[in-house]
Formats: structure tokens, C-alpha cells, sequence
């Protein structure tokens, strides 16, 4: 009998806590097939973050240590300057990076600190219940905005990879989605990109995906990855915004 | 090694480097940055990482990353900015992370000024931050002892998989000594088979953490980390008794404050006004023992402190309700005077 698909290596054999429908699995793997395939799941060091992702140290198989609340990259600093030569991520959600965590986010990317960050946009706070993240779209209902964001009120969604695409610290800012198997190949090449630029030292290195939250939109898994498509990916657009493969005005 | 004159600050920054520290963050304040800037110079040369971090925030957390990595590692700042690092120290504490973290405290609240005081007392021995813990508080009183405690510091840290605090204060920090290092090598690092490194394919992965969703959980992890600071009391408690034994009052304080006051006692003797000080050395485990034993002579208790009041807290929790116990203090970064003291002290023995 020839096995035609295994677990990859790279996740424990923990069962996730994610609703039915989330993507934060479907991401979590990636993260973890890439590790496997650049050979480097034995060396790194992941920094989890607070939100949904909290207990991805339960599924991710690599040494984790946890972060307050939008700290991670400043705790994944910390883990590099210890360990330049090892791989060193954070996983966090859009309240945590784009909220919470704006500062220890540009000044990583400012440092050019040589770590990869998995930006998980999902448009809205997950683990505490539908409220409003910097990411929500125009006029998507959430707890803290009953009647829909609002832009006199709210200011419009931030554009985190485009904005982390001006700092001169960064080396490779890519978005991607997880919507379609298509998207996922893509999501993937991506986060392969991102570490193998790590280890090249090029910089500070991100890959945003964005993400489905079916629990928080009120919607059915299938609609979320419609939804997605139709409502995050026009606003949110999936390009390379940064690559060290292009020169940028110094 | 020879004596060498130094700024506290200085001291404390090269005791660091001696004591092995591999890993410093930090964010300018007054009146630590001797601190911050001796190390950017010396770190490098000495094969070790200087990184000035965005904020206090990210100081504390790289602390936070460093530590969980198996790094030797410490932070320093100033009271606005040891409020800044609350989170940071509280997860420190709950993750079980060792680290040294200085405070070289100035008046407050709020931005307050720049000079001396010591009214973070509750903020370094009432938690700072939140939940059930407790973190070690060593109170150097000259530029020679704050050497000598950040060395110390390192070892309890480890020790008690710890944050431990170097409860300074901006005269300490700004003033200048004769400092003597002895020739003794630092001691080695701890194992640290919890620290993230990479599990290698040898072992399950490690996790640093903190979160525990389950209450039962939750109560076992503080109750575990009770019985740590029940050893601490057990055995990290110090203090100096400076003529106690024969006093009528026996005063009571820290730091450079302890200094005044003893001056104080040299002054209220040639008036024939017997007075002690006991002096904690350990902030957090308080000394409650020297207060329990003093003699039949001593007929009160003057706590004295550059804050409103707040080690008079513990003072009076020792005595517990056996003497009166008073304060004297000035605040918002003005320095005590001995007369101040000596008047102080006459009052309250009827004394002309
Ligand atoms: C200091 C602090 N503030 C607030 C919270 C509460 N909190 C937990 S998760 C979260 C939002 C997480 O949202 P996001 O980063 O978008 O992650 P998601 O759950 O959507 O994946 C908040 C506000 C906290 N844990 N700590
Ligand atoms: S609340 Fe949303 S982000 Fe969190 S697990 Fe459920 S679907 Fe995923
Ligand atoms: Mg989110």
C-alpha cells in the first residue's frame, strides 16, 4: 500500500479548538508543511499571540513560547537576538498586529528584525466574541458596530502590509488568501518565501492571510469563503507588496 | 581588581556584565539612562546584546523572549517606565522566566519630576501588575552593594526561575563611590531544559506559558508558585541592624535614605538619644523578624521614607500593634535632611 497523504510532521497530533469553517487550521498546517519542507522544524521558535491562535502551541510542532496581547513580535525579538541563526515566527491575529500591537509591529519591521510574522486577517476579534478590529470592512456588523463600521466614526480598515511595506526594514510583505485550494497553494508559496528570506537574513518578513471567522460574521462556512472573496479580497487586494527580488528607493 | 569610582548606575551596568547578563533592553529615562548607555558601549565588546527597544513595552516583553529563549537577561528604567512594564512583569512572574529588572525610582505619580524618591514601594511589593504573585526586591543602599546585588540578583533569579527587581533610587543611581569588583568569575548559567531552543527531533516541543483556562488548573500553578515564595521568605530575607539593641526608638529605612538616617543617629548620640535603624535589604520578602525581637529599651517605631508612606505598610504589619509606629518623609524628589529627622524624632520622644 503507498500512502498518498500523511499529517504533516510539523503539527502534534492535538485536535484544534478552531469552530467548524475557521481557516486558522487550514493556516496553521501551511506553517507547518513549510517548516518541514525547508527542513527547519527542528530549529524554530514560534511566538503564539492572544486571540483564537492562543493555544497554537498545542498544534504547531516547534518550541512556542506565549506573548501578551499584540506583543509577539517584540517577544520574537528577544527569541532572535538570542538565536539569530534559528527560525523565529509570530502568529497573530488583526486586534492583535493592527490594533493592540501597531508599535511592536513597525518597530520590528523597522529593526529589520529577521523573523517571519503570519498576519491572520480575519476582519473582526474572534476570541472575544464579534467586535470591531482596525481590519473590519465598511459597513460589516460586528458586536462593537451594531449597525455596521462606519467610516465618520471609525476611521476606514487599516492596510497593514501596505503600511509595513514602506518601512525600509522590510524585506518580503506578501498577502495572500485561503479561500480556495488555488489561494491556498498560493497562501502556501508564500510562507515559504517568507522563511527562506528569514534565513537568508534579508529582513523583516510577513505573510497576511486572510481568513474566514464563520462564528464571528454569523455565517456558514461556505458563505464565509464567499464572503471573503467577494467583500476582504477587493479591499484587501492579494499582491507581493515587498520583495527583496525588487530594489526600492533607498 | 582595584577600587574604581563609579556612578551607581554604572556600577550596577558593569555588576551586570560581570554577573554574566548576555541580553539587555531598554528605553531611555532619567535618572537611569547611565544605565542603558554604558551598556550600548560595553555590551558589544564584551560578546553581548544591547538592543534599545520602541518602548518599555517591548523592553519588557523582549525580556520576556530572551528569557524564554535561555538567555541571561535584564532590563532598567524608571518608574513611569516600570508602570509600563506591569503586563509584562506579571506574565514574567507567571511564566516562571528569569531576568533582573532594575528600578531606579523618581517622583510621582503620573510623569512626576526626575529626582529621587522612593514611591514605587507598592508598585515593586504589591504585584504592579495582576494576579497572585510576588517578586523578589533587593535594595542596594551604596554604589558597592548595588554592585554586589545585581550579582546576586542573577543568581536568585535563576535560582527561583524569577524576576527579581534592584529597587534603586536616583541619588543612589547619580551619585559616585569607590566600587571594588573582586576577581570572582560569574557564575554559570542555570540549565534551562524548559527554555525554547528548538526541540531538535529529541524531545516534545517546549511551551513557555501562562494561560490556564481551567480554574482548578489556574489555583494548583498559584498555589505552586505560593510554596516558591514561601521558600523565598524562608531564606532570602535581608537586613542590617545598626545599633538597635541600646536604641529607644528604632527607625526604620531603605536605600539611600538609610544613609540620611544614619546620619541622623550619629547626630541624635551626641545628644545622648539612644536610636536604631533596621534596615531592609529585601523589600519583598519583607524582614518582619528584626521587629519581633526588638528589646525591651525600644519605645517606638519611626518609619522614614522619600514617598507619603508605604513601606510603613510592612513596618506596621510587624509590629503589629506591639509599639506606635510613625513616618517621616518627604516626596516629589526631595531628599530628607538628618536635622529633618532628628527633630522628627525628638517630637515623638518629648524630647527639647
Ligand atoms: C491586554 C489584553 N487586552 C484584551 C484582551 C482580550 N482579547 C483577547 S483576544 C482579543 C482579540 C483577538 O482578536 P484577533 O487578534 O483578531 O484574533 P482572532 O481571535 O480574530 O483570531 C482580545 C481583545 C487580552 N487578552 N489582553
Ligand atoms: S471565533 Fe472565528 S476565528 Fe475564532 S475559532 Fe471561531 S471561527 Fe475561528
Ligand atoms: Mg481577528
Amino acid at each position: 500500500m503507498t500512502v498518498v497523504f500523511s499529517k504533516t510532521p510539523g503539527l502534534t497530533e492535538n485536535e484544534t479548538h478552531y469552530c467548524p469553517g475557521c481557516t486558522h487550521g487550514t493556516i496553521h498546517r501551511l506553517v507547518a508543511e513549510v517548516l518541514v519542507e525547508l527542513d527547519l522544524l527542528e530549529d524554530t521558535i514560534g511566538c503564539g499571540s492572544v486571540g483564537c491562535s492562543v493555544l497554537s502551541y498545542n498544534y504547531l510542532n516547534v518550541d512556542m513560547v506565549e506573548s501578551a496581547h499584540g506583543r509577539a513580535p517584540a517577544v520574537a525579538t528577544g527569541v532572535k537576538r538570542v538565536h539569530p541563526d534559528k527560525p523565529v515566527f509570530t502568529y497573530q491575529g488583526d486586534g492583535d498586529l493592527a490594533s493592540i500591537g501597531t508599535a511592536e509591529i513597525v518597530h520590528a519591521a523597522h529593526r529589520g528584525e529577521k523573523i517571519t510574522t503570519i498576519f491572520v486577517n480575519n476582519a473582526i476579534y474572534g476570541m472575544t466574541g464579534g467586535q470591531m478590529a482596525p481590519t473590519t470592512l465598511i459597513g460589516q456588523k460586528v458586536t462593537t458596530a451594531p449597525d455596521g463600521r462606519d467610516i465618520a466614526h471609525s476611521g476606514m480598515p487599516l492596510r497593514m502590509s501596505e503600511m509595513l511595506a514602506q518601512v525600509p526594514g522590510s524585506a518580503y510583505i506578501e498577502r495572500v488568501s485561503v479561500h480556495n485550494p488555488k489561494a491556498v497553494r498560493r497562501a502556501k508559496r508564500a510562507i515559504k518565501k517568507a522563511f527562506t528570506y528569514q534565513m537568508e537574513r534579508k529582513g523583516f518578513t510577513m505573510v497576511e492571510v486572510l481568513s474566514t471567522c464563520p462564528t464571528g460574521w454569523g455565517l456558514s462556512p461556505i458563505d464565509s469563503l464567499k464572503w471573503l472573496e467577494e467583500n476582504m479580497i477587493p479591499y484587501y487586494p492579494l499582491k507581493v507588496f515587498r520583495s527583496p527580488e525588487e530594489d526600492y528607493p533607498q | 581588581m582595584a577600587k574604581m569610582l563609579m556612578k551607581g548606575n554604572e556600577a550596577l551596568a558593569l555588576a551586570a556584565i560581570r554577573g554574566g547578563c548576555t541580553h539587555y533592553f531598554g528605553y531611555p529615562i532619567t535618572p537611569q539612562n547611565e544605565i542603558t548607555e554604558y551598556l550600548a558601549r560595553e555590551m558589544p565588546k564584551a560578546g553581548r546584546v544591547f538592543l534599545q527597544a520602541e518602548s518599555e513595552i517591548a523592553a519588557i516583553n523582549m525580556v520576556v523572549g530572551a528569557s524564554a529563549a535561555g538567555g541571561r537577561v535584564m532590563t532598567s528604567s524608571s518608574s513611569p517606565g516600570i508602570a509600563l512594564m506591569q503586563e509584562g512583569i506579571s506574565g514574567l512572574a507567571a511564566a516562571e522566566l528569569p531576568c533582573v529588572i532594575v528600578n531606579v525610582q523618581r517622583g510621582g505619580p503620573g510623569i512626576g519630576g526626575i529626582q529621587p524618591s522612593q514611591a514605587d514601594y507598592y508598585q515593586m511589593t504589591r504585584g504592579g501588575g495582576n494576579g497572585d504573585y510576588s517578586i523578589l526586591a533587593l535594595a542596594p543602599a551604596t554604589v558597592q552593594e548595588s554592585a554586589e546585588m545585581i550579582r546576586d540578583a542573577f543568581q536568585l533569579a535563576d535560582k527561583y526561575r524569577s524576576p527579581v527587581f534592584i529597587a534603586s533610587d536616583g541619588m543612589l543611581g547619580q551619585m559616585m563611590e569607590p566600587v571594588e569588583f573582586g576577581d570572582t568569575q560569574p557564575t554559570l548559567m542555570a540549565e534551562k531544559p524548559w527554555a525554547v531552543v528548538g526541540h531538535g527531533g529529541k524531545r516534545k516541543p517546549n511551551t513557555v506559558k501562562t494561560l490556564a483556562l481551567d480554574p482548578l488548573v489556574l489555583e494548583e500553578m498559584n498555589l505552586a508558585r505560593q510554596k516558591k515564595y514561601a521558600q523565598m521568605i524562608a531564606t532570602e530575607i535581608r537586613y542590617e541592624n545598626f545599633q538597635v539593641d541600646t536604641a529607644e526608638i528604632v527607625l526604620c529605612a531603605y536605600g539611600s535614605t538609610s544613609r540620611i538616617v544614619k546620619n541622623a543617629i550619629d547626630l541624635l548620640g551626641q545628644e545622648k538619644i539612644a536610636a536604631g535603624l533596621i534596615r531592609p535589604q529585601t523589600l519583598w520578602p519583607f524582614p518582619d523578624a528584626p521587629f519581633q525581637n526588638l528589646s525591651k529599651k525600644c519605645r517606638r517605631v519611626l518609619c522614614v521614607e522619600m514617598s507619603c508612606g508605604q513601606m510603613i505598610d510592612d513596618v506596621r504589619l510587624a509590629v503589629n500593634g506591639r509599639l506606635p509606629v510613625d513616618f517621616f518623609g518627604r516626596t516629589g524628589g526631595i531628599i530628607p535632611a538628618p536635622e529633618e529627622i532628628v527633630g522628627q524624632v525628638k517630637l515623638l520622644l518629648g524630647r527639647k
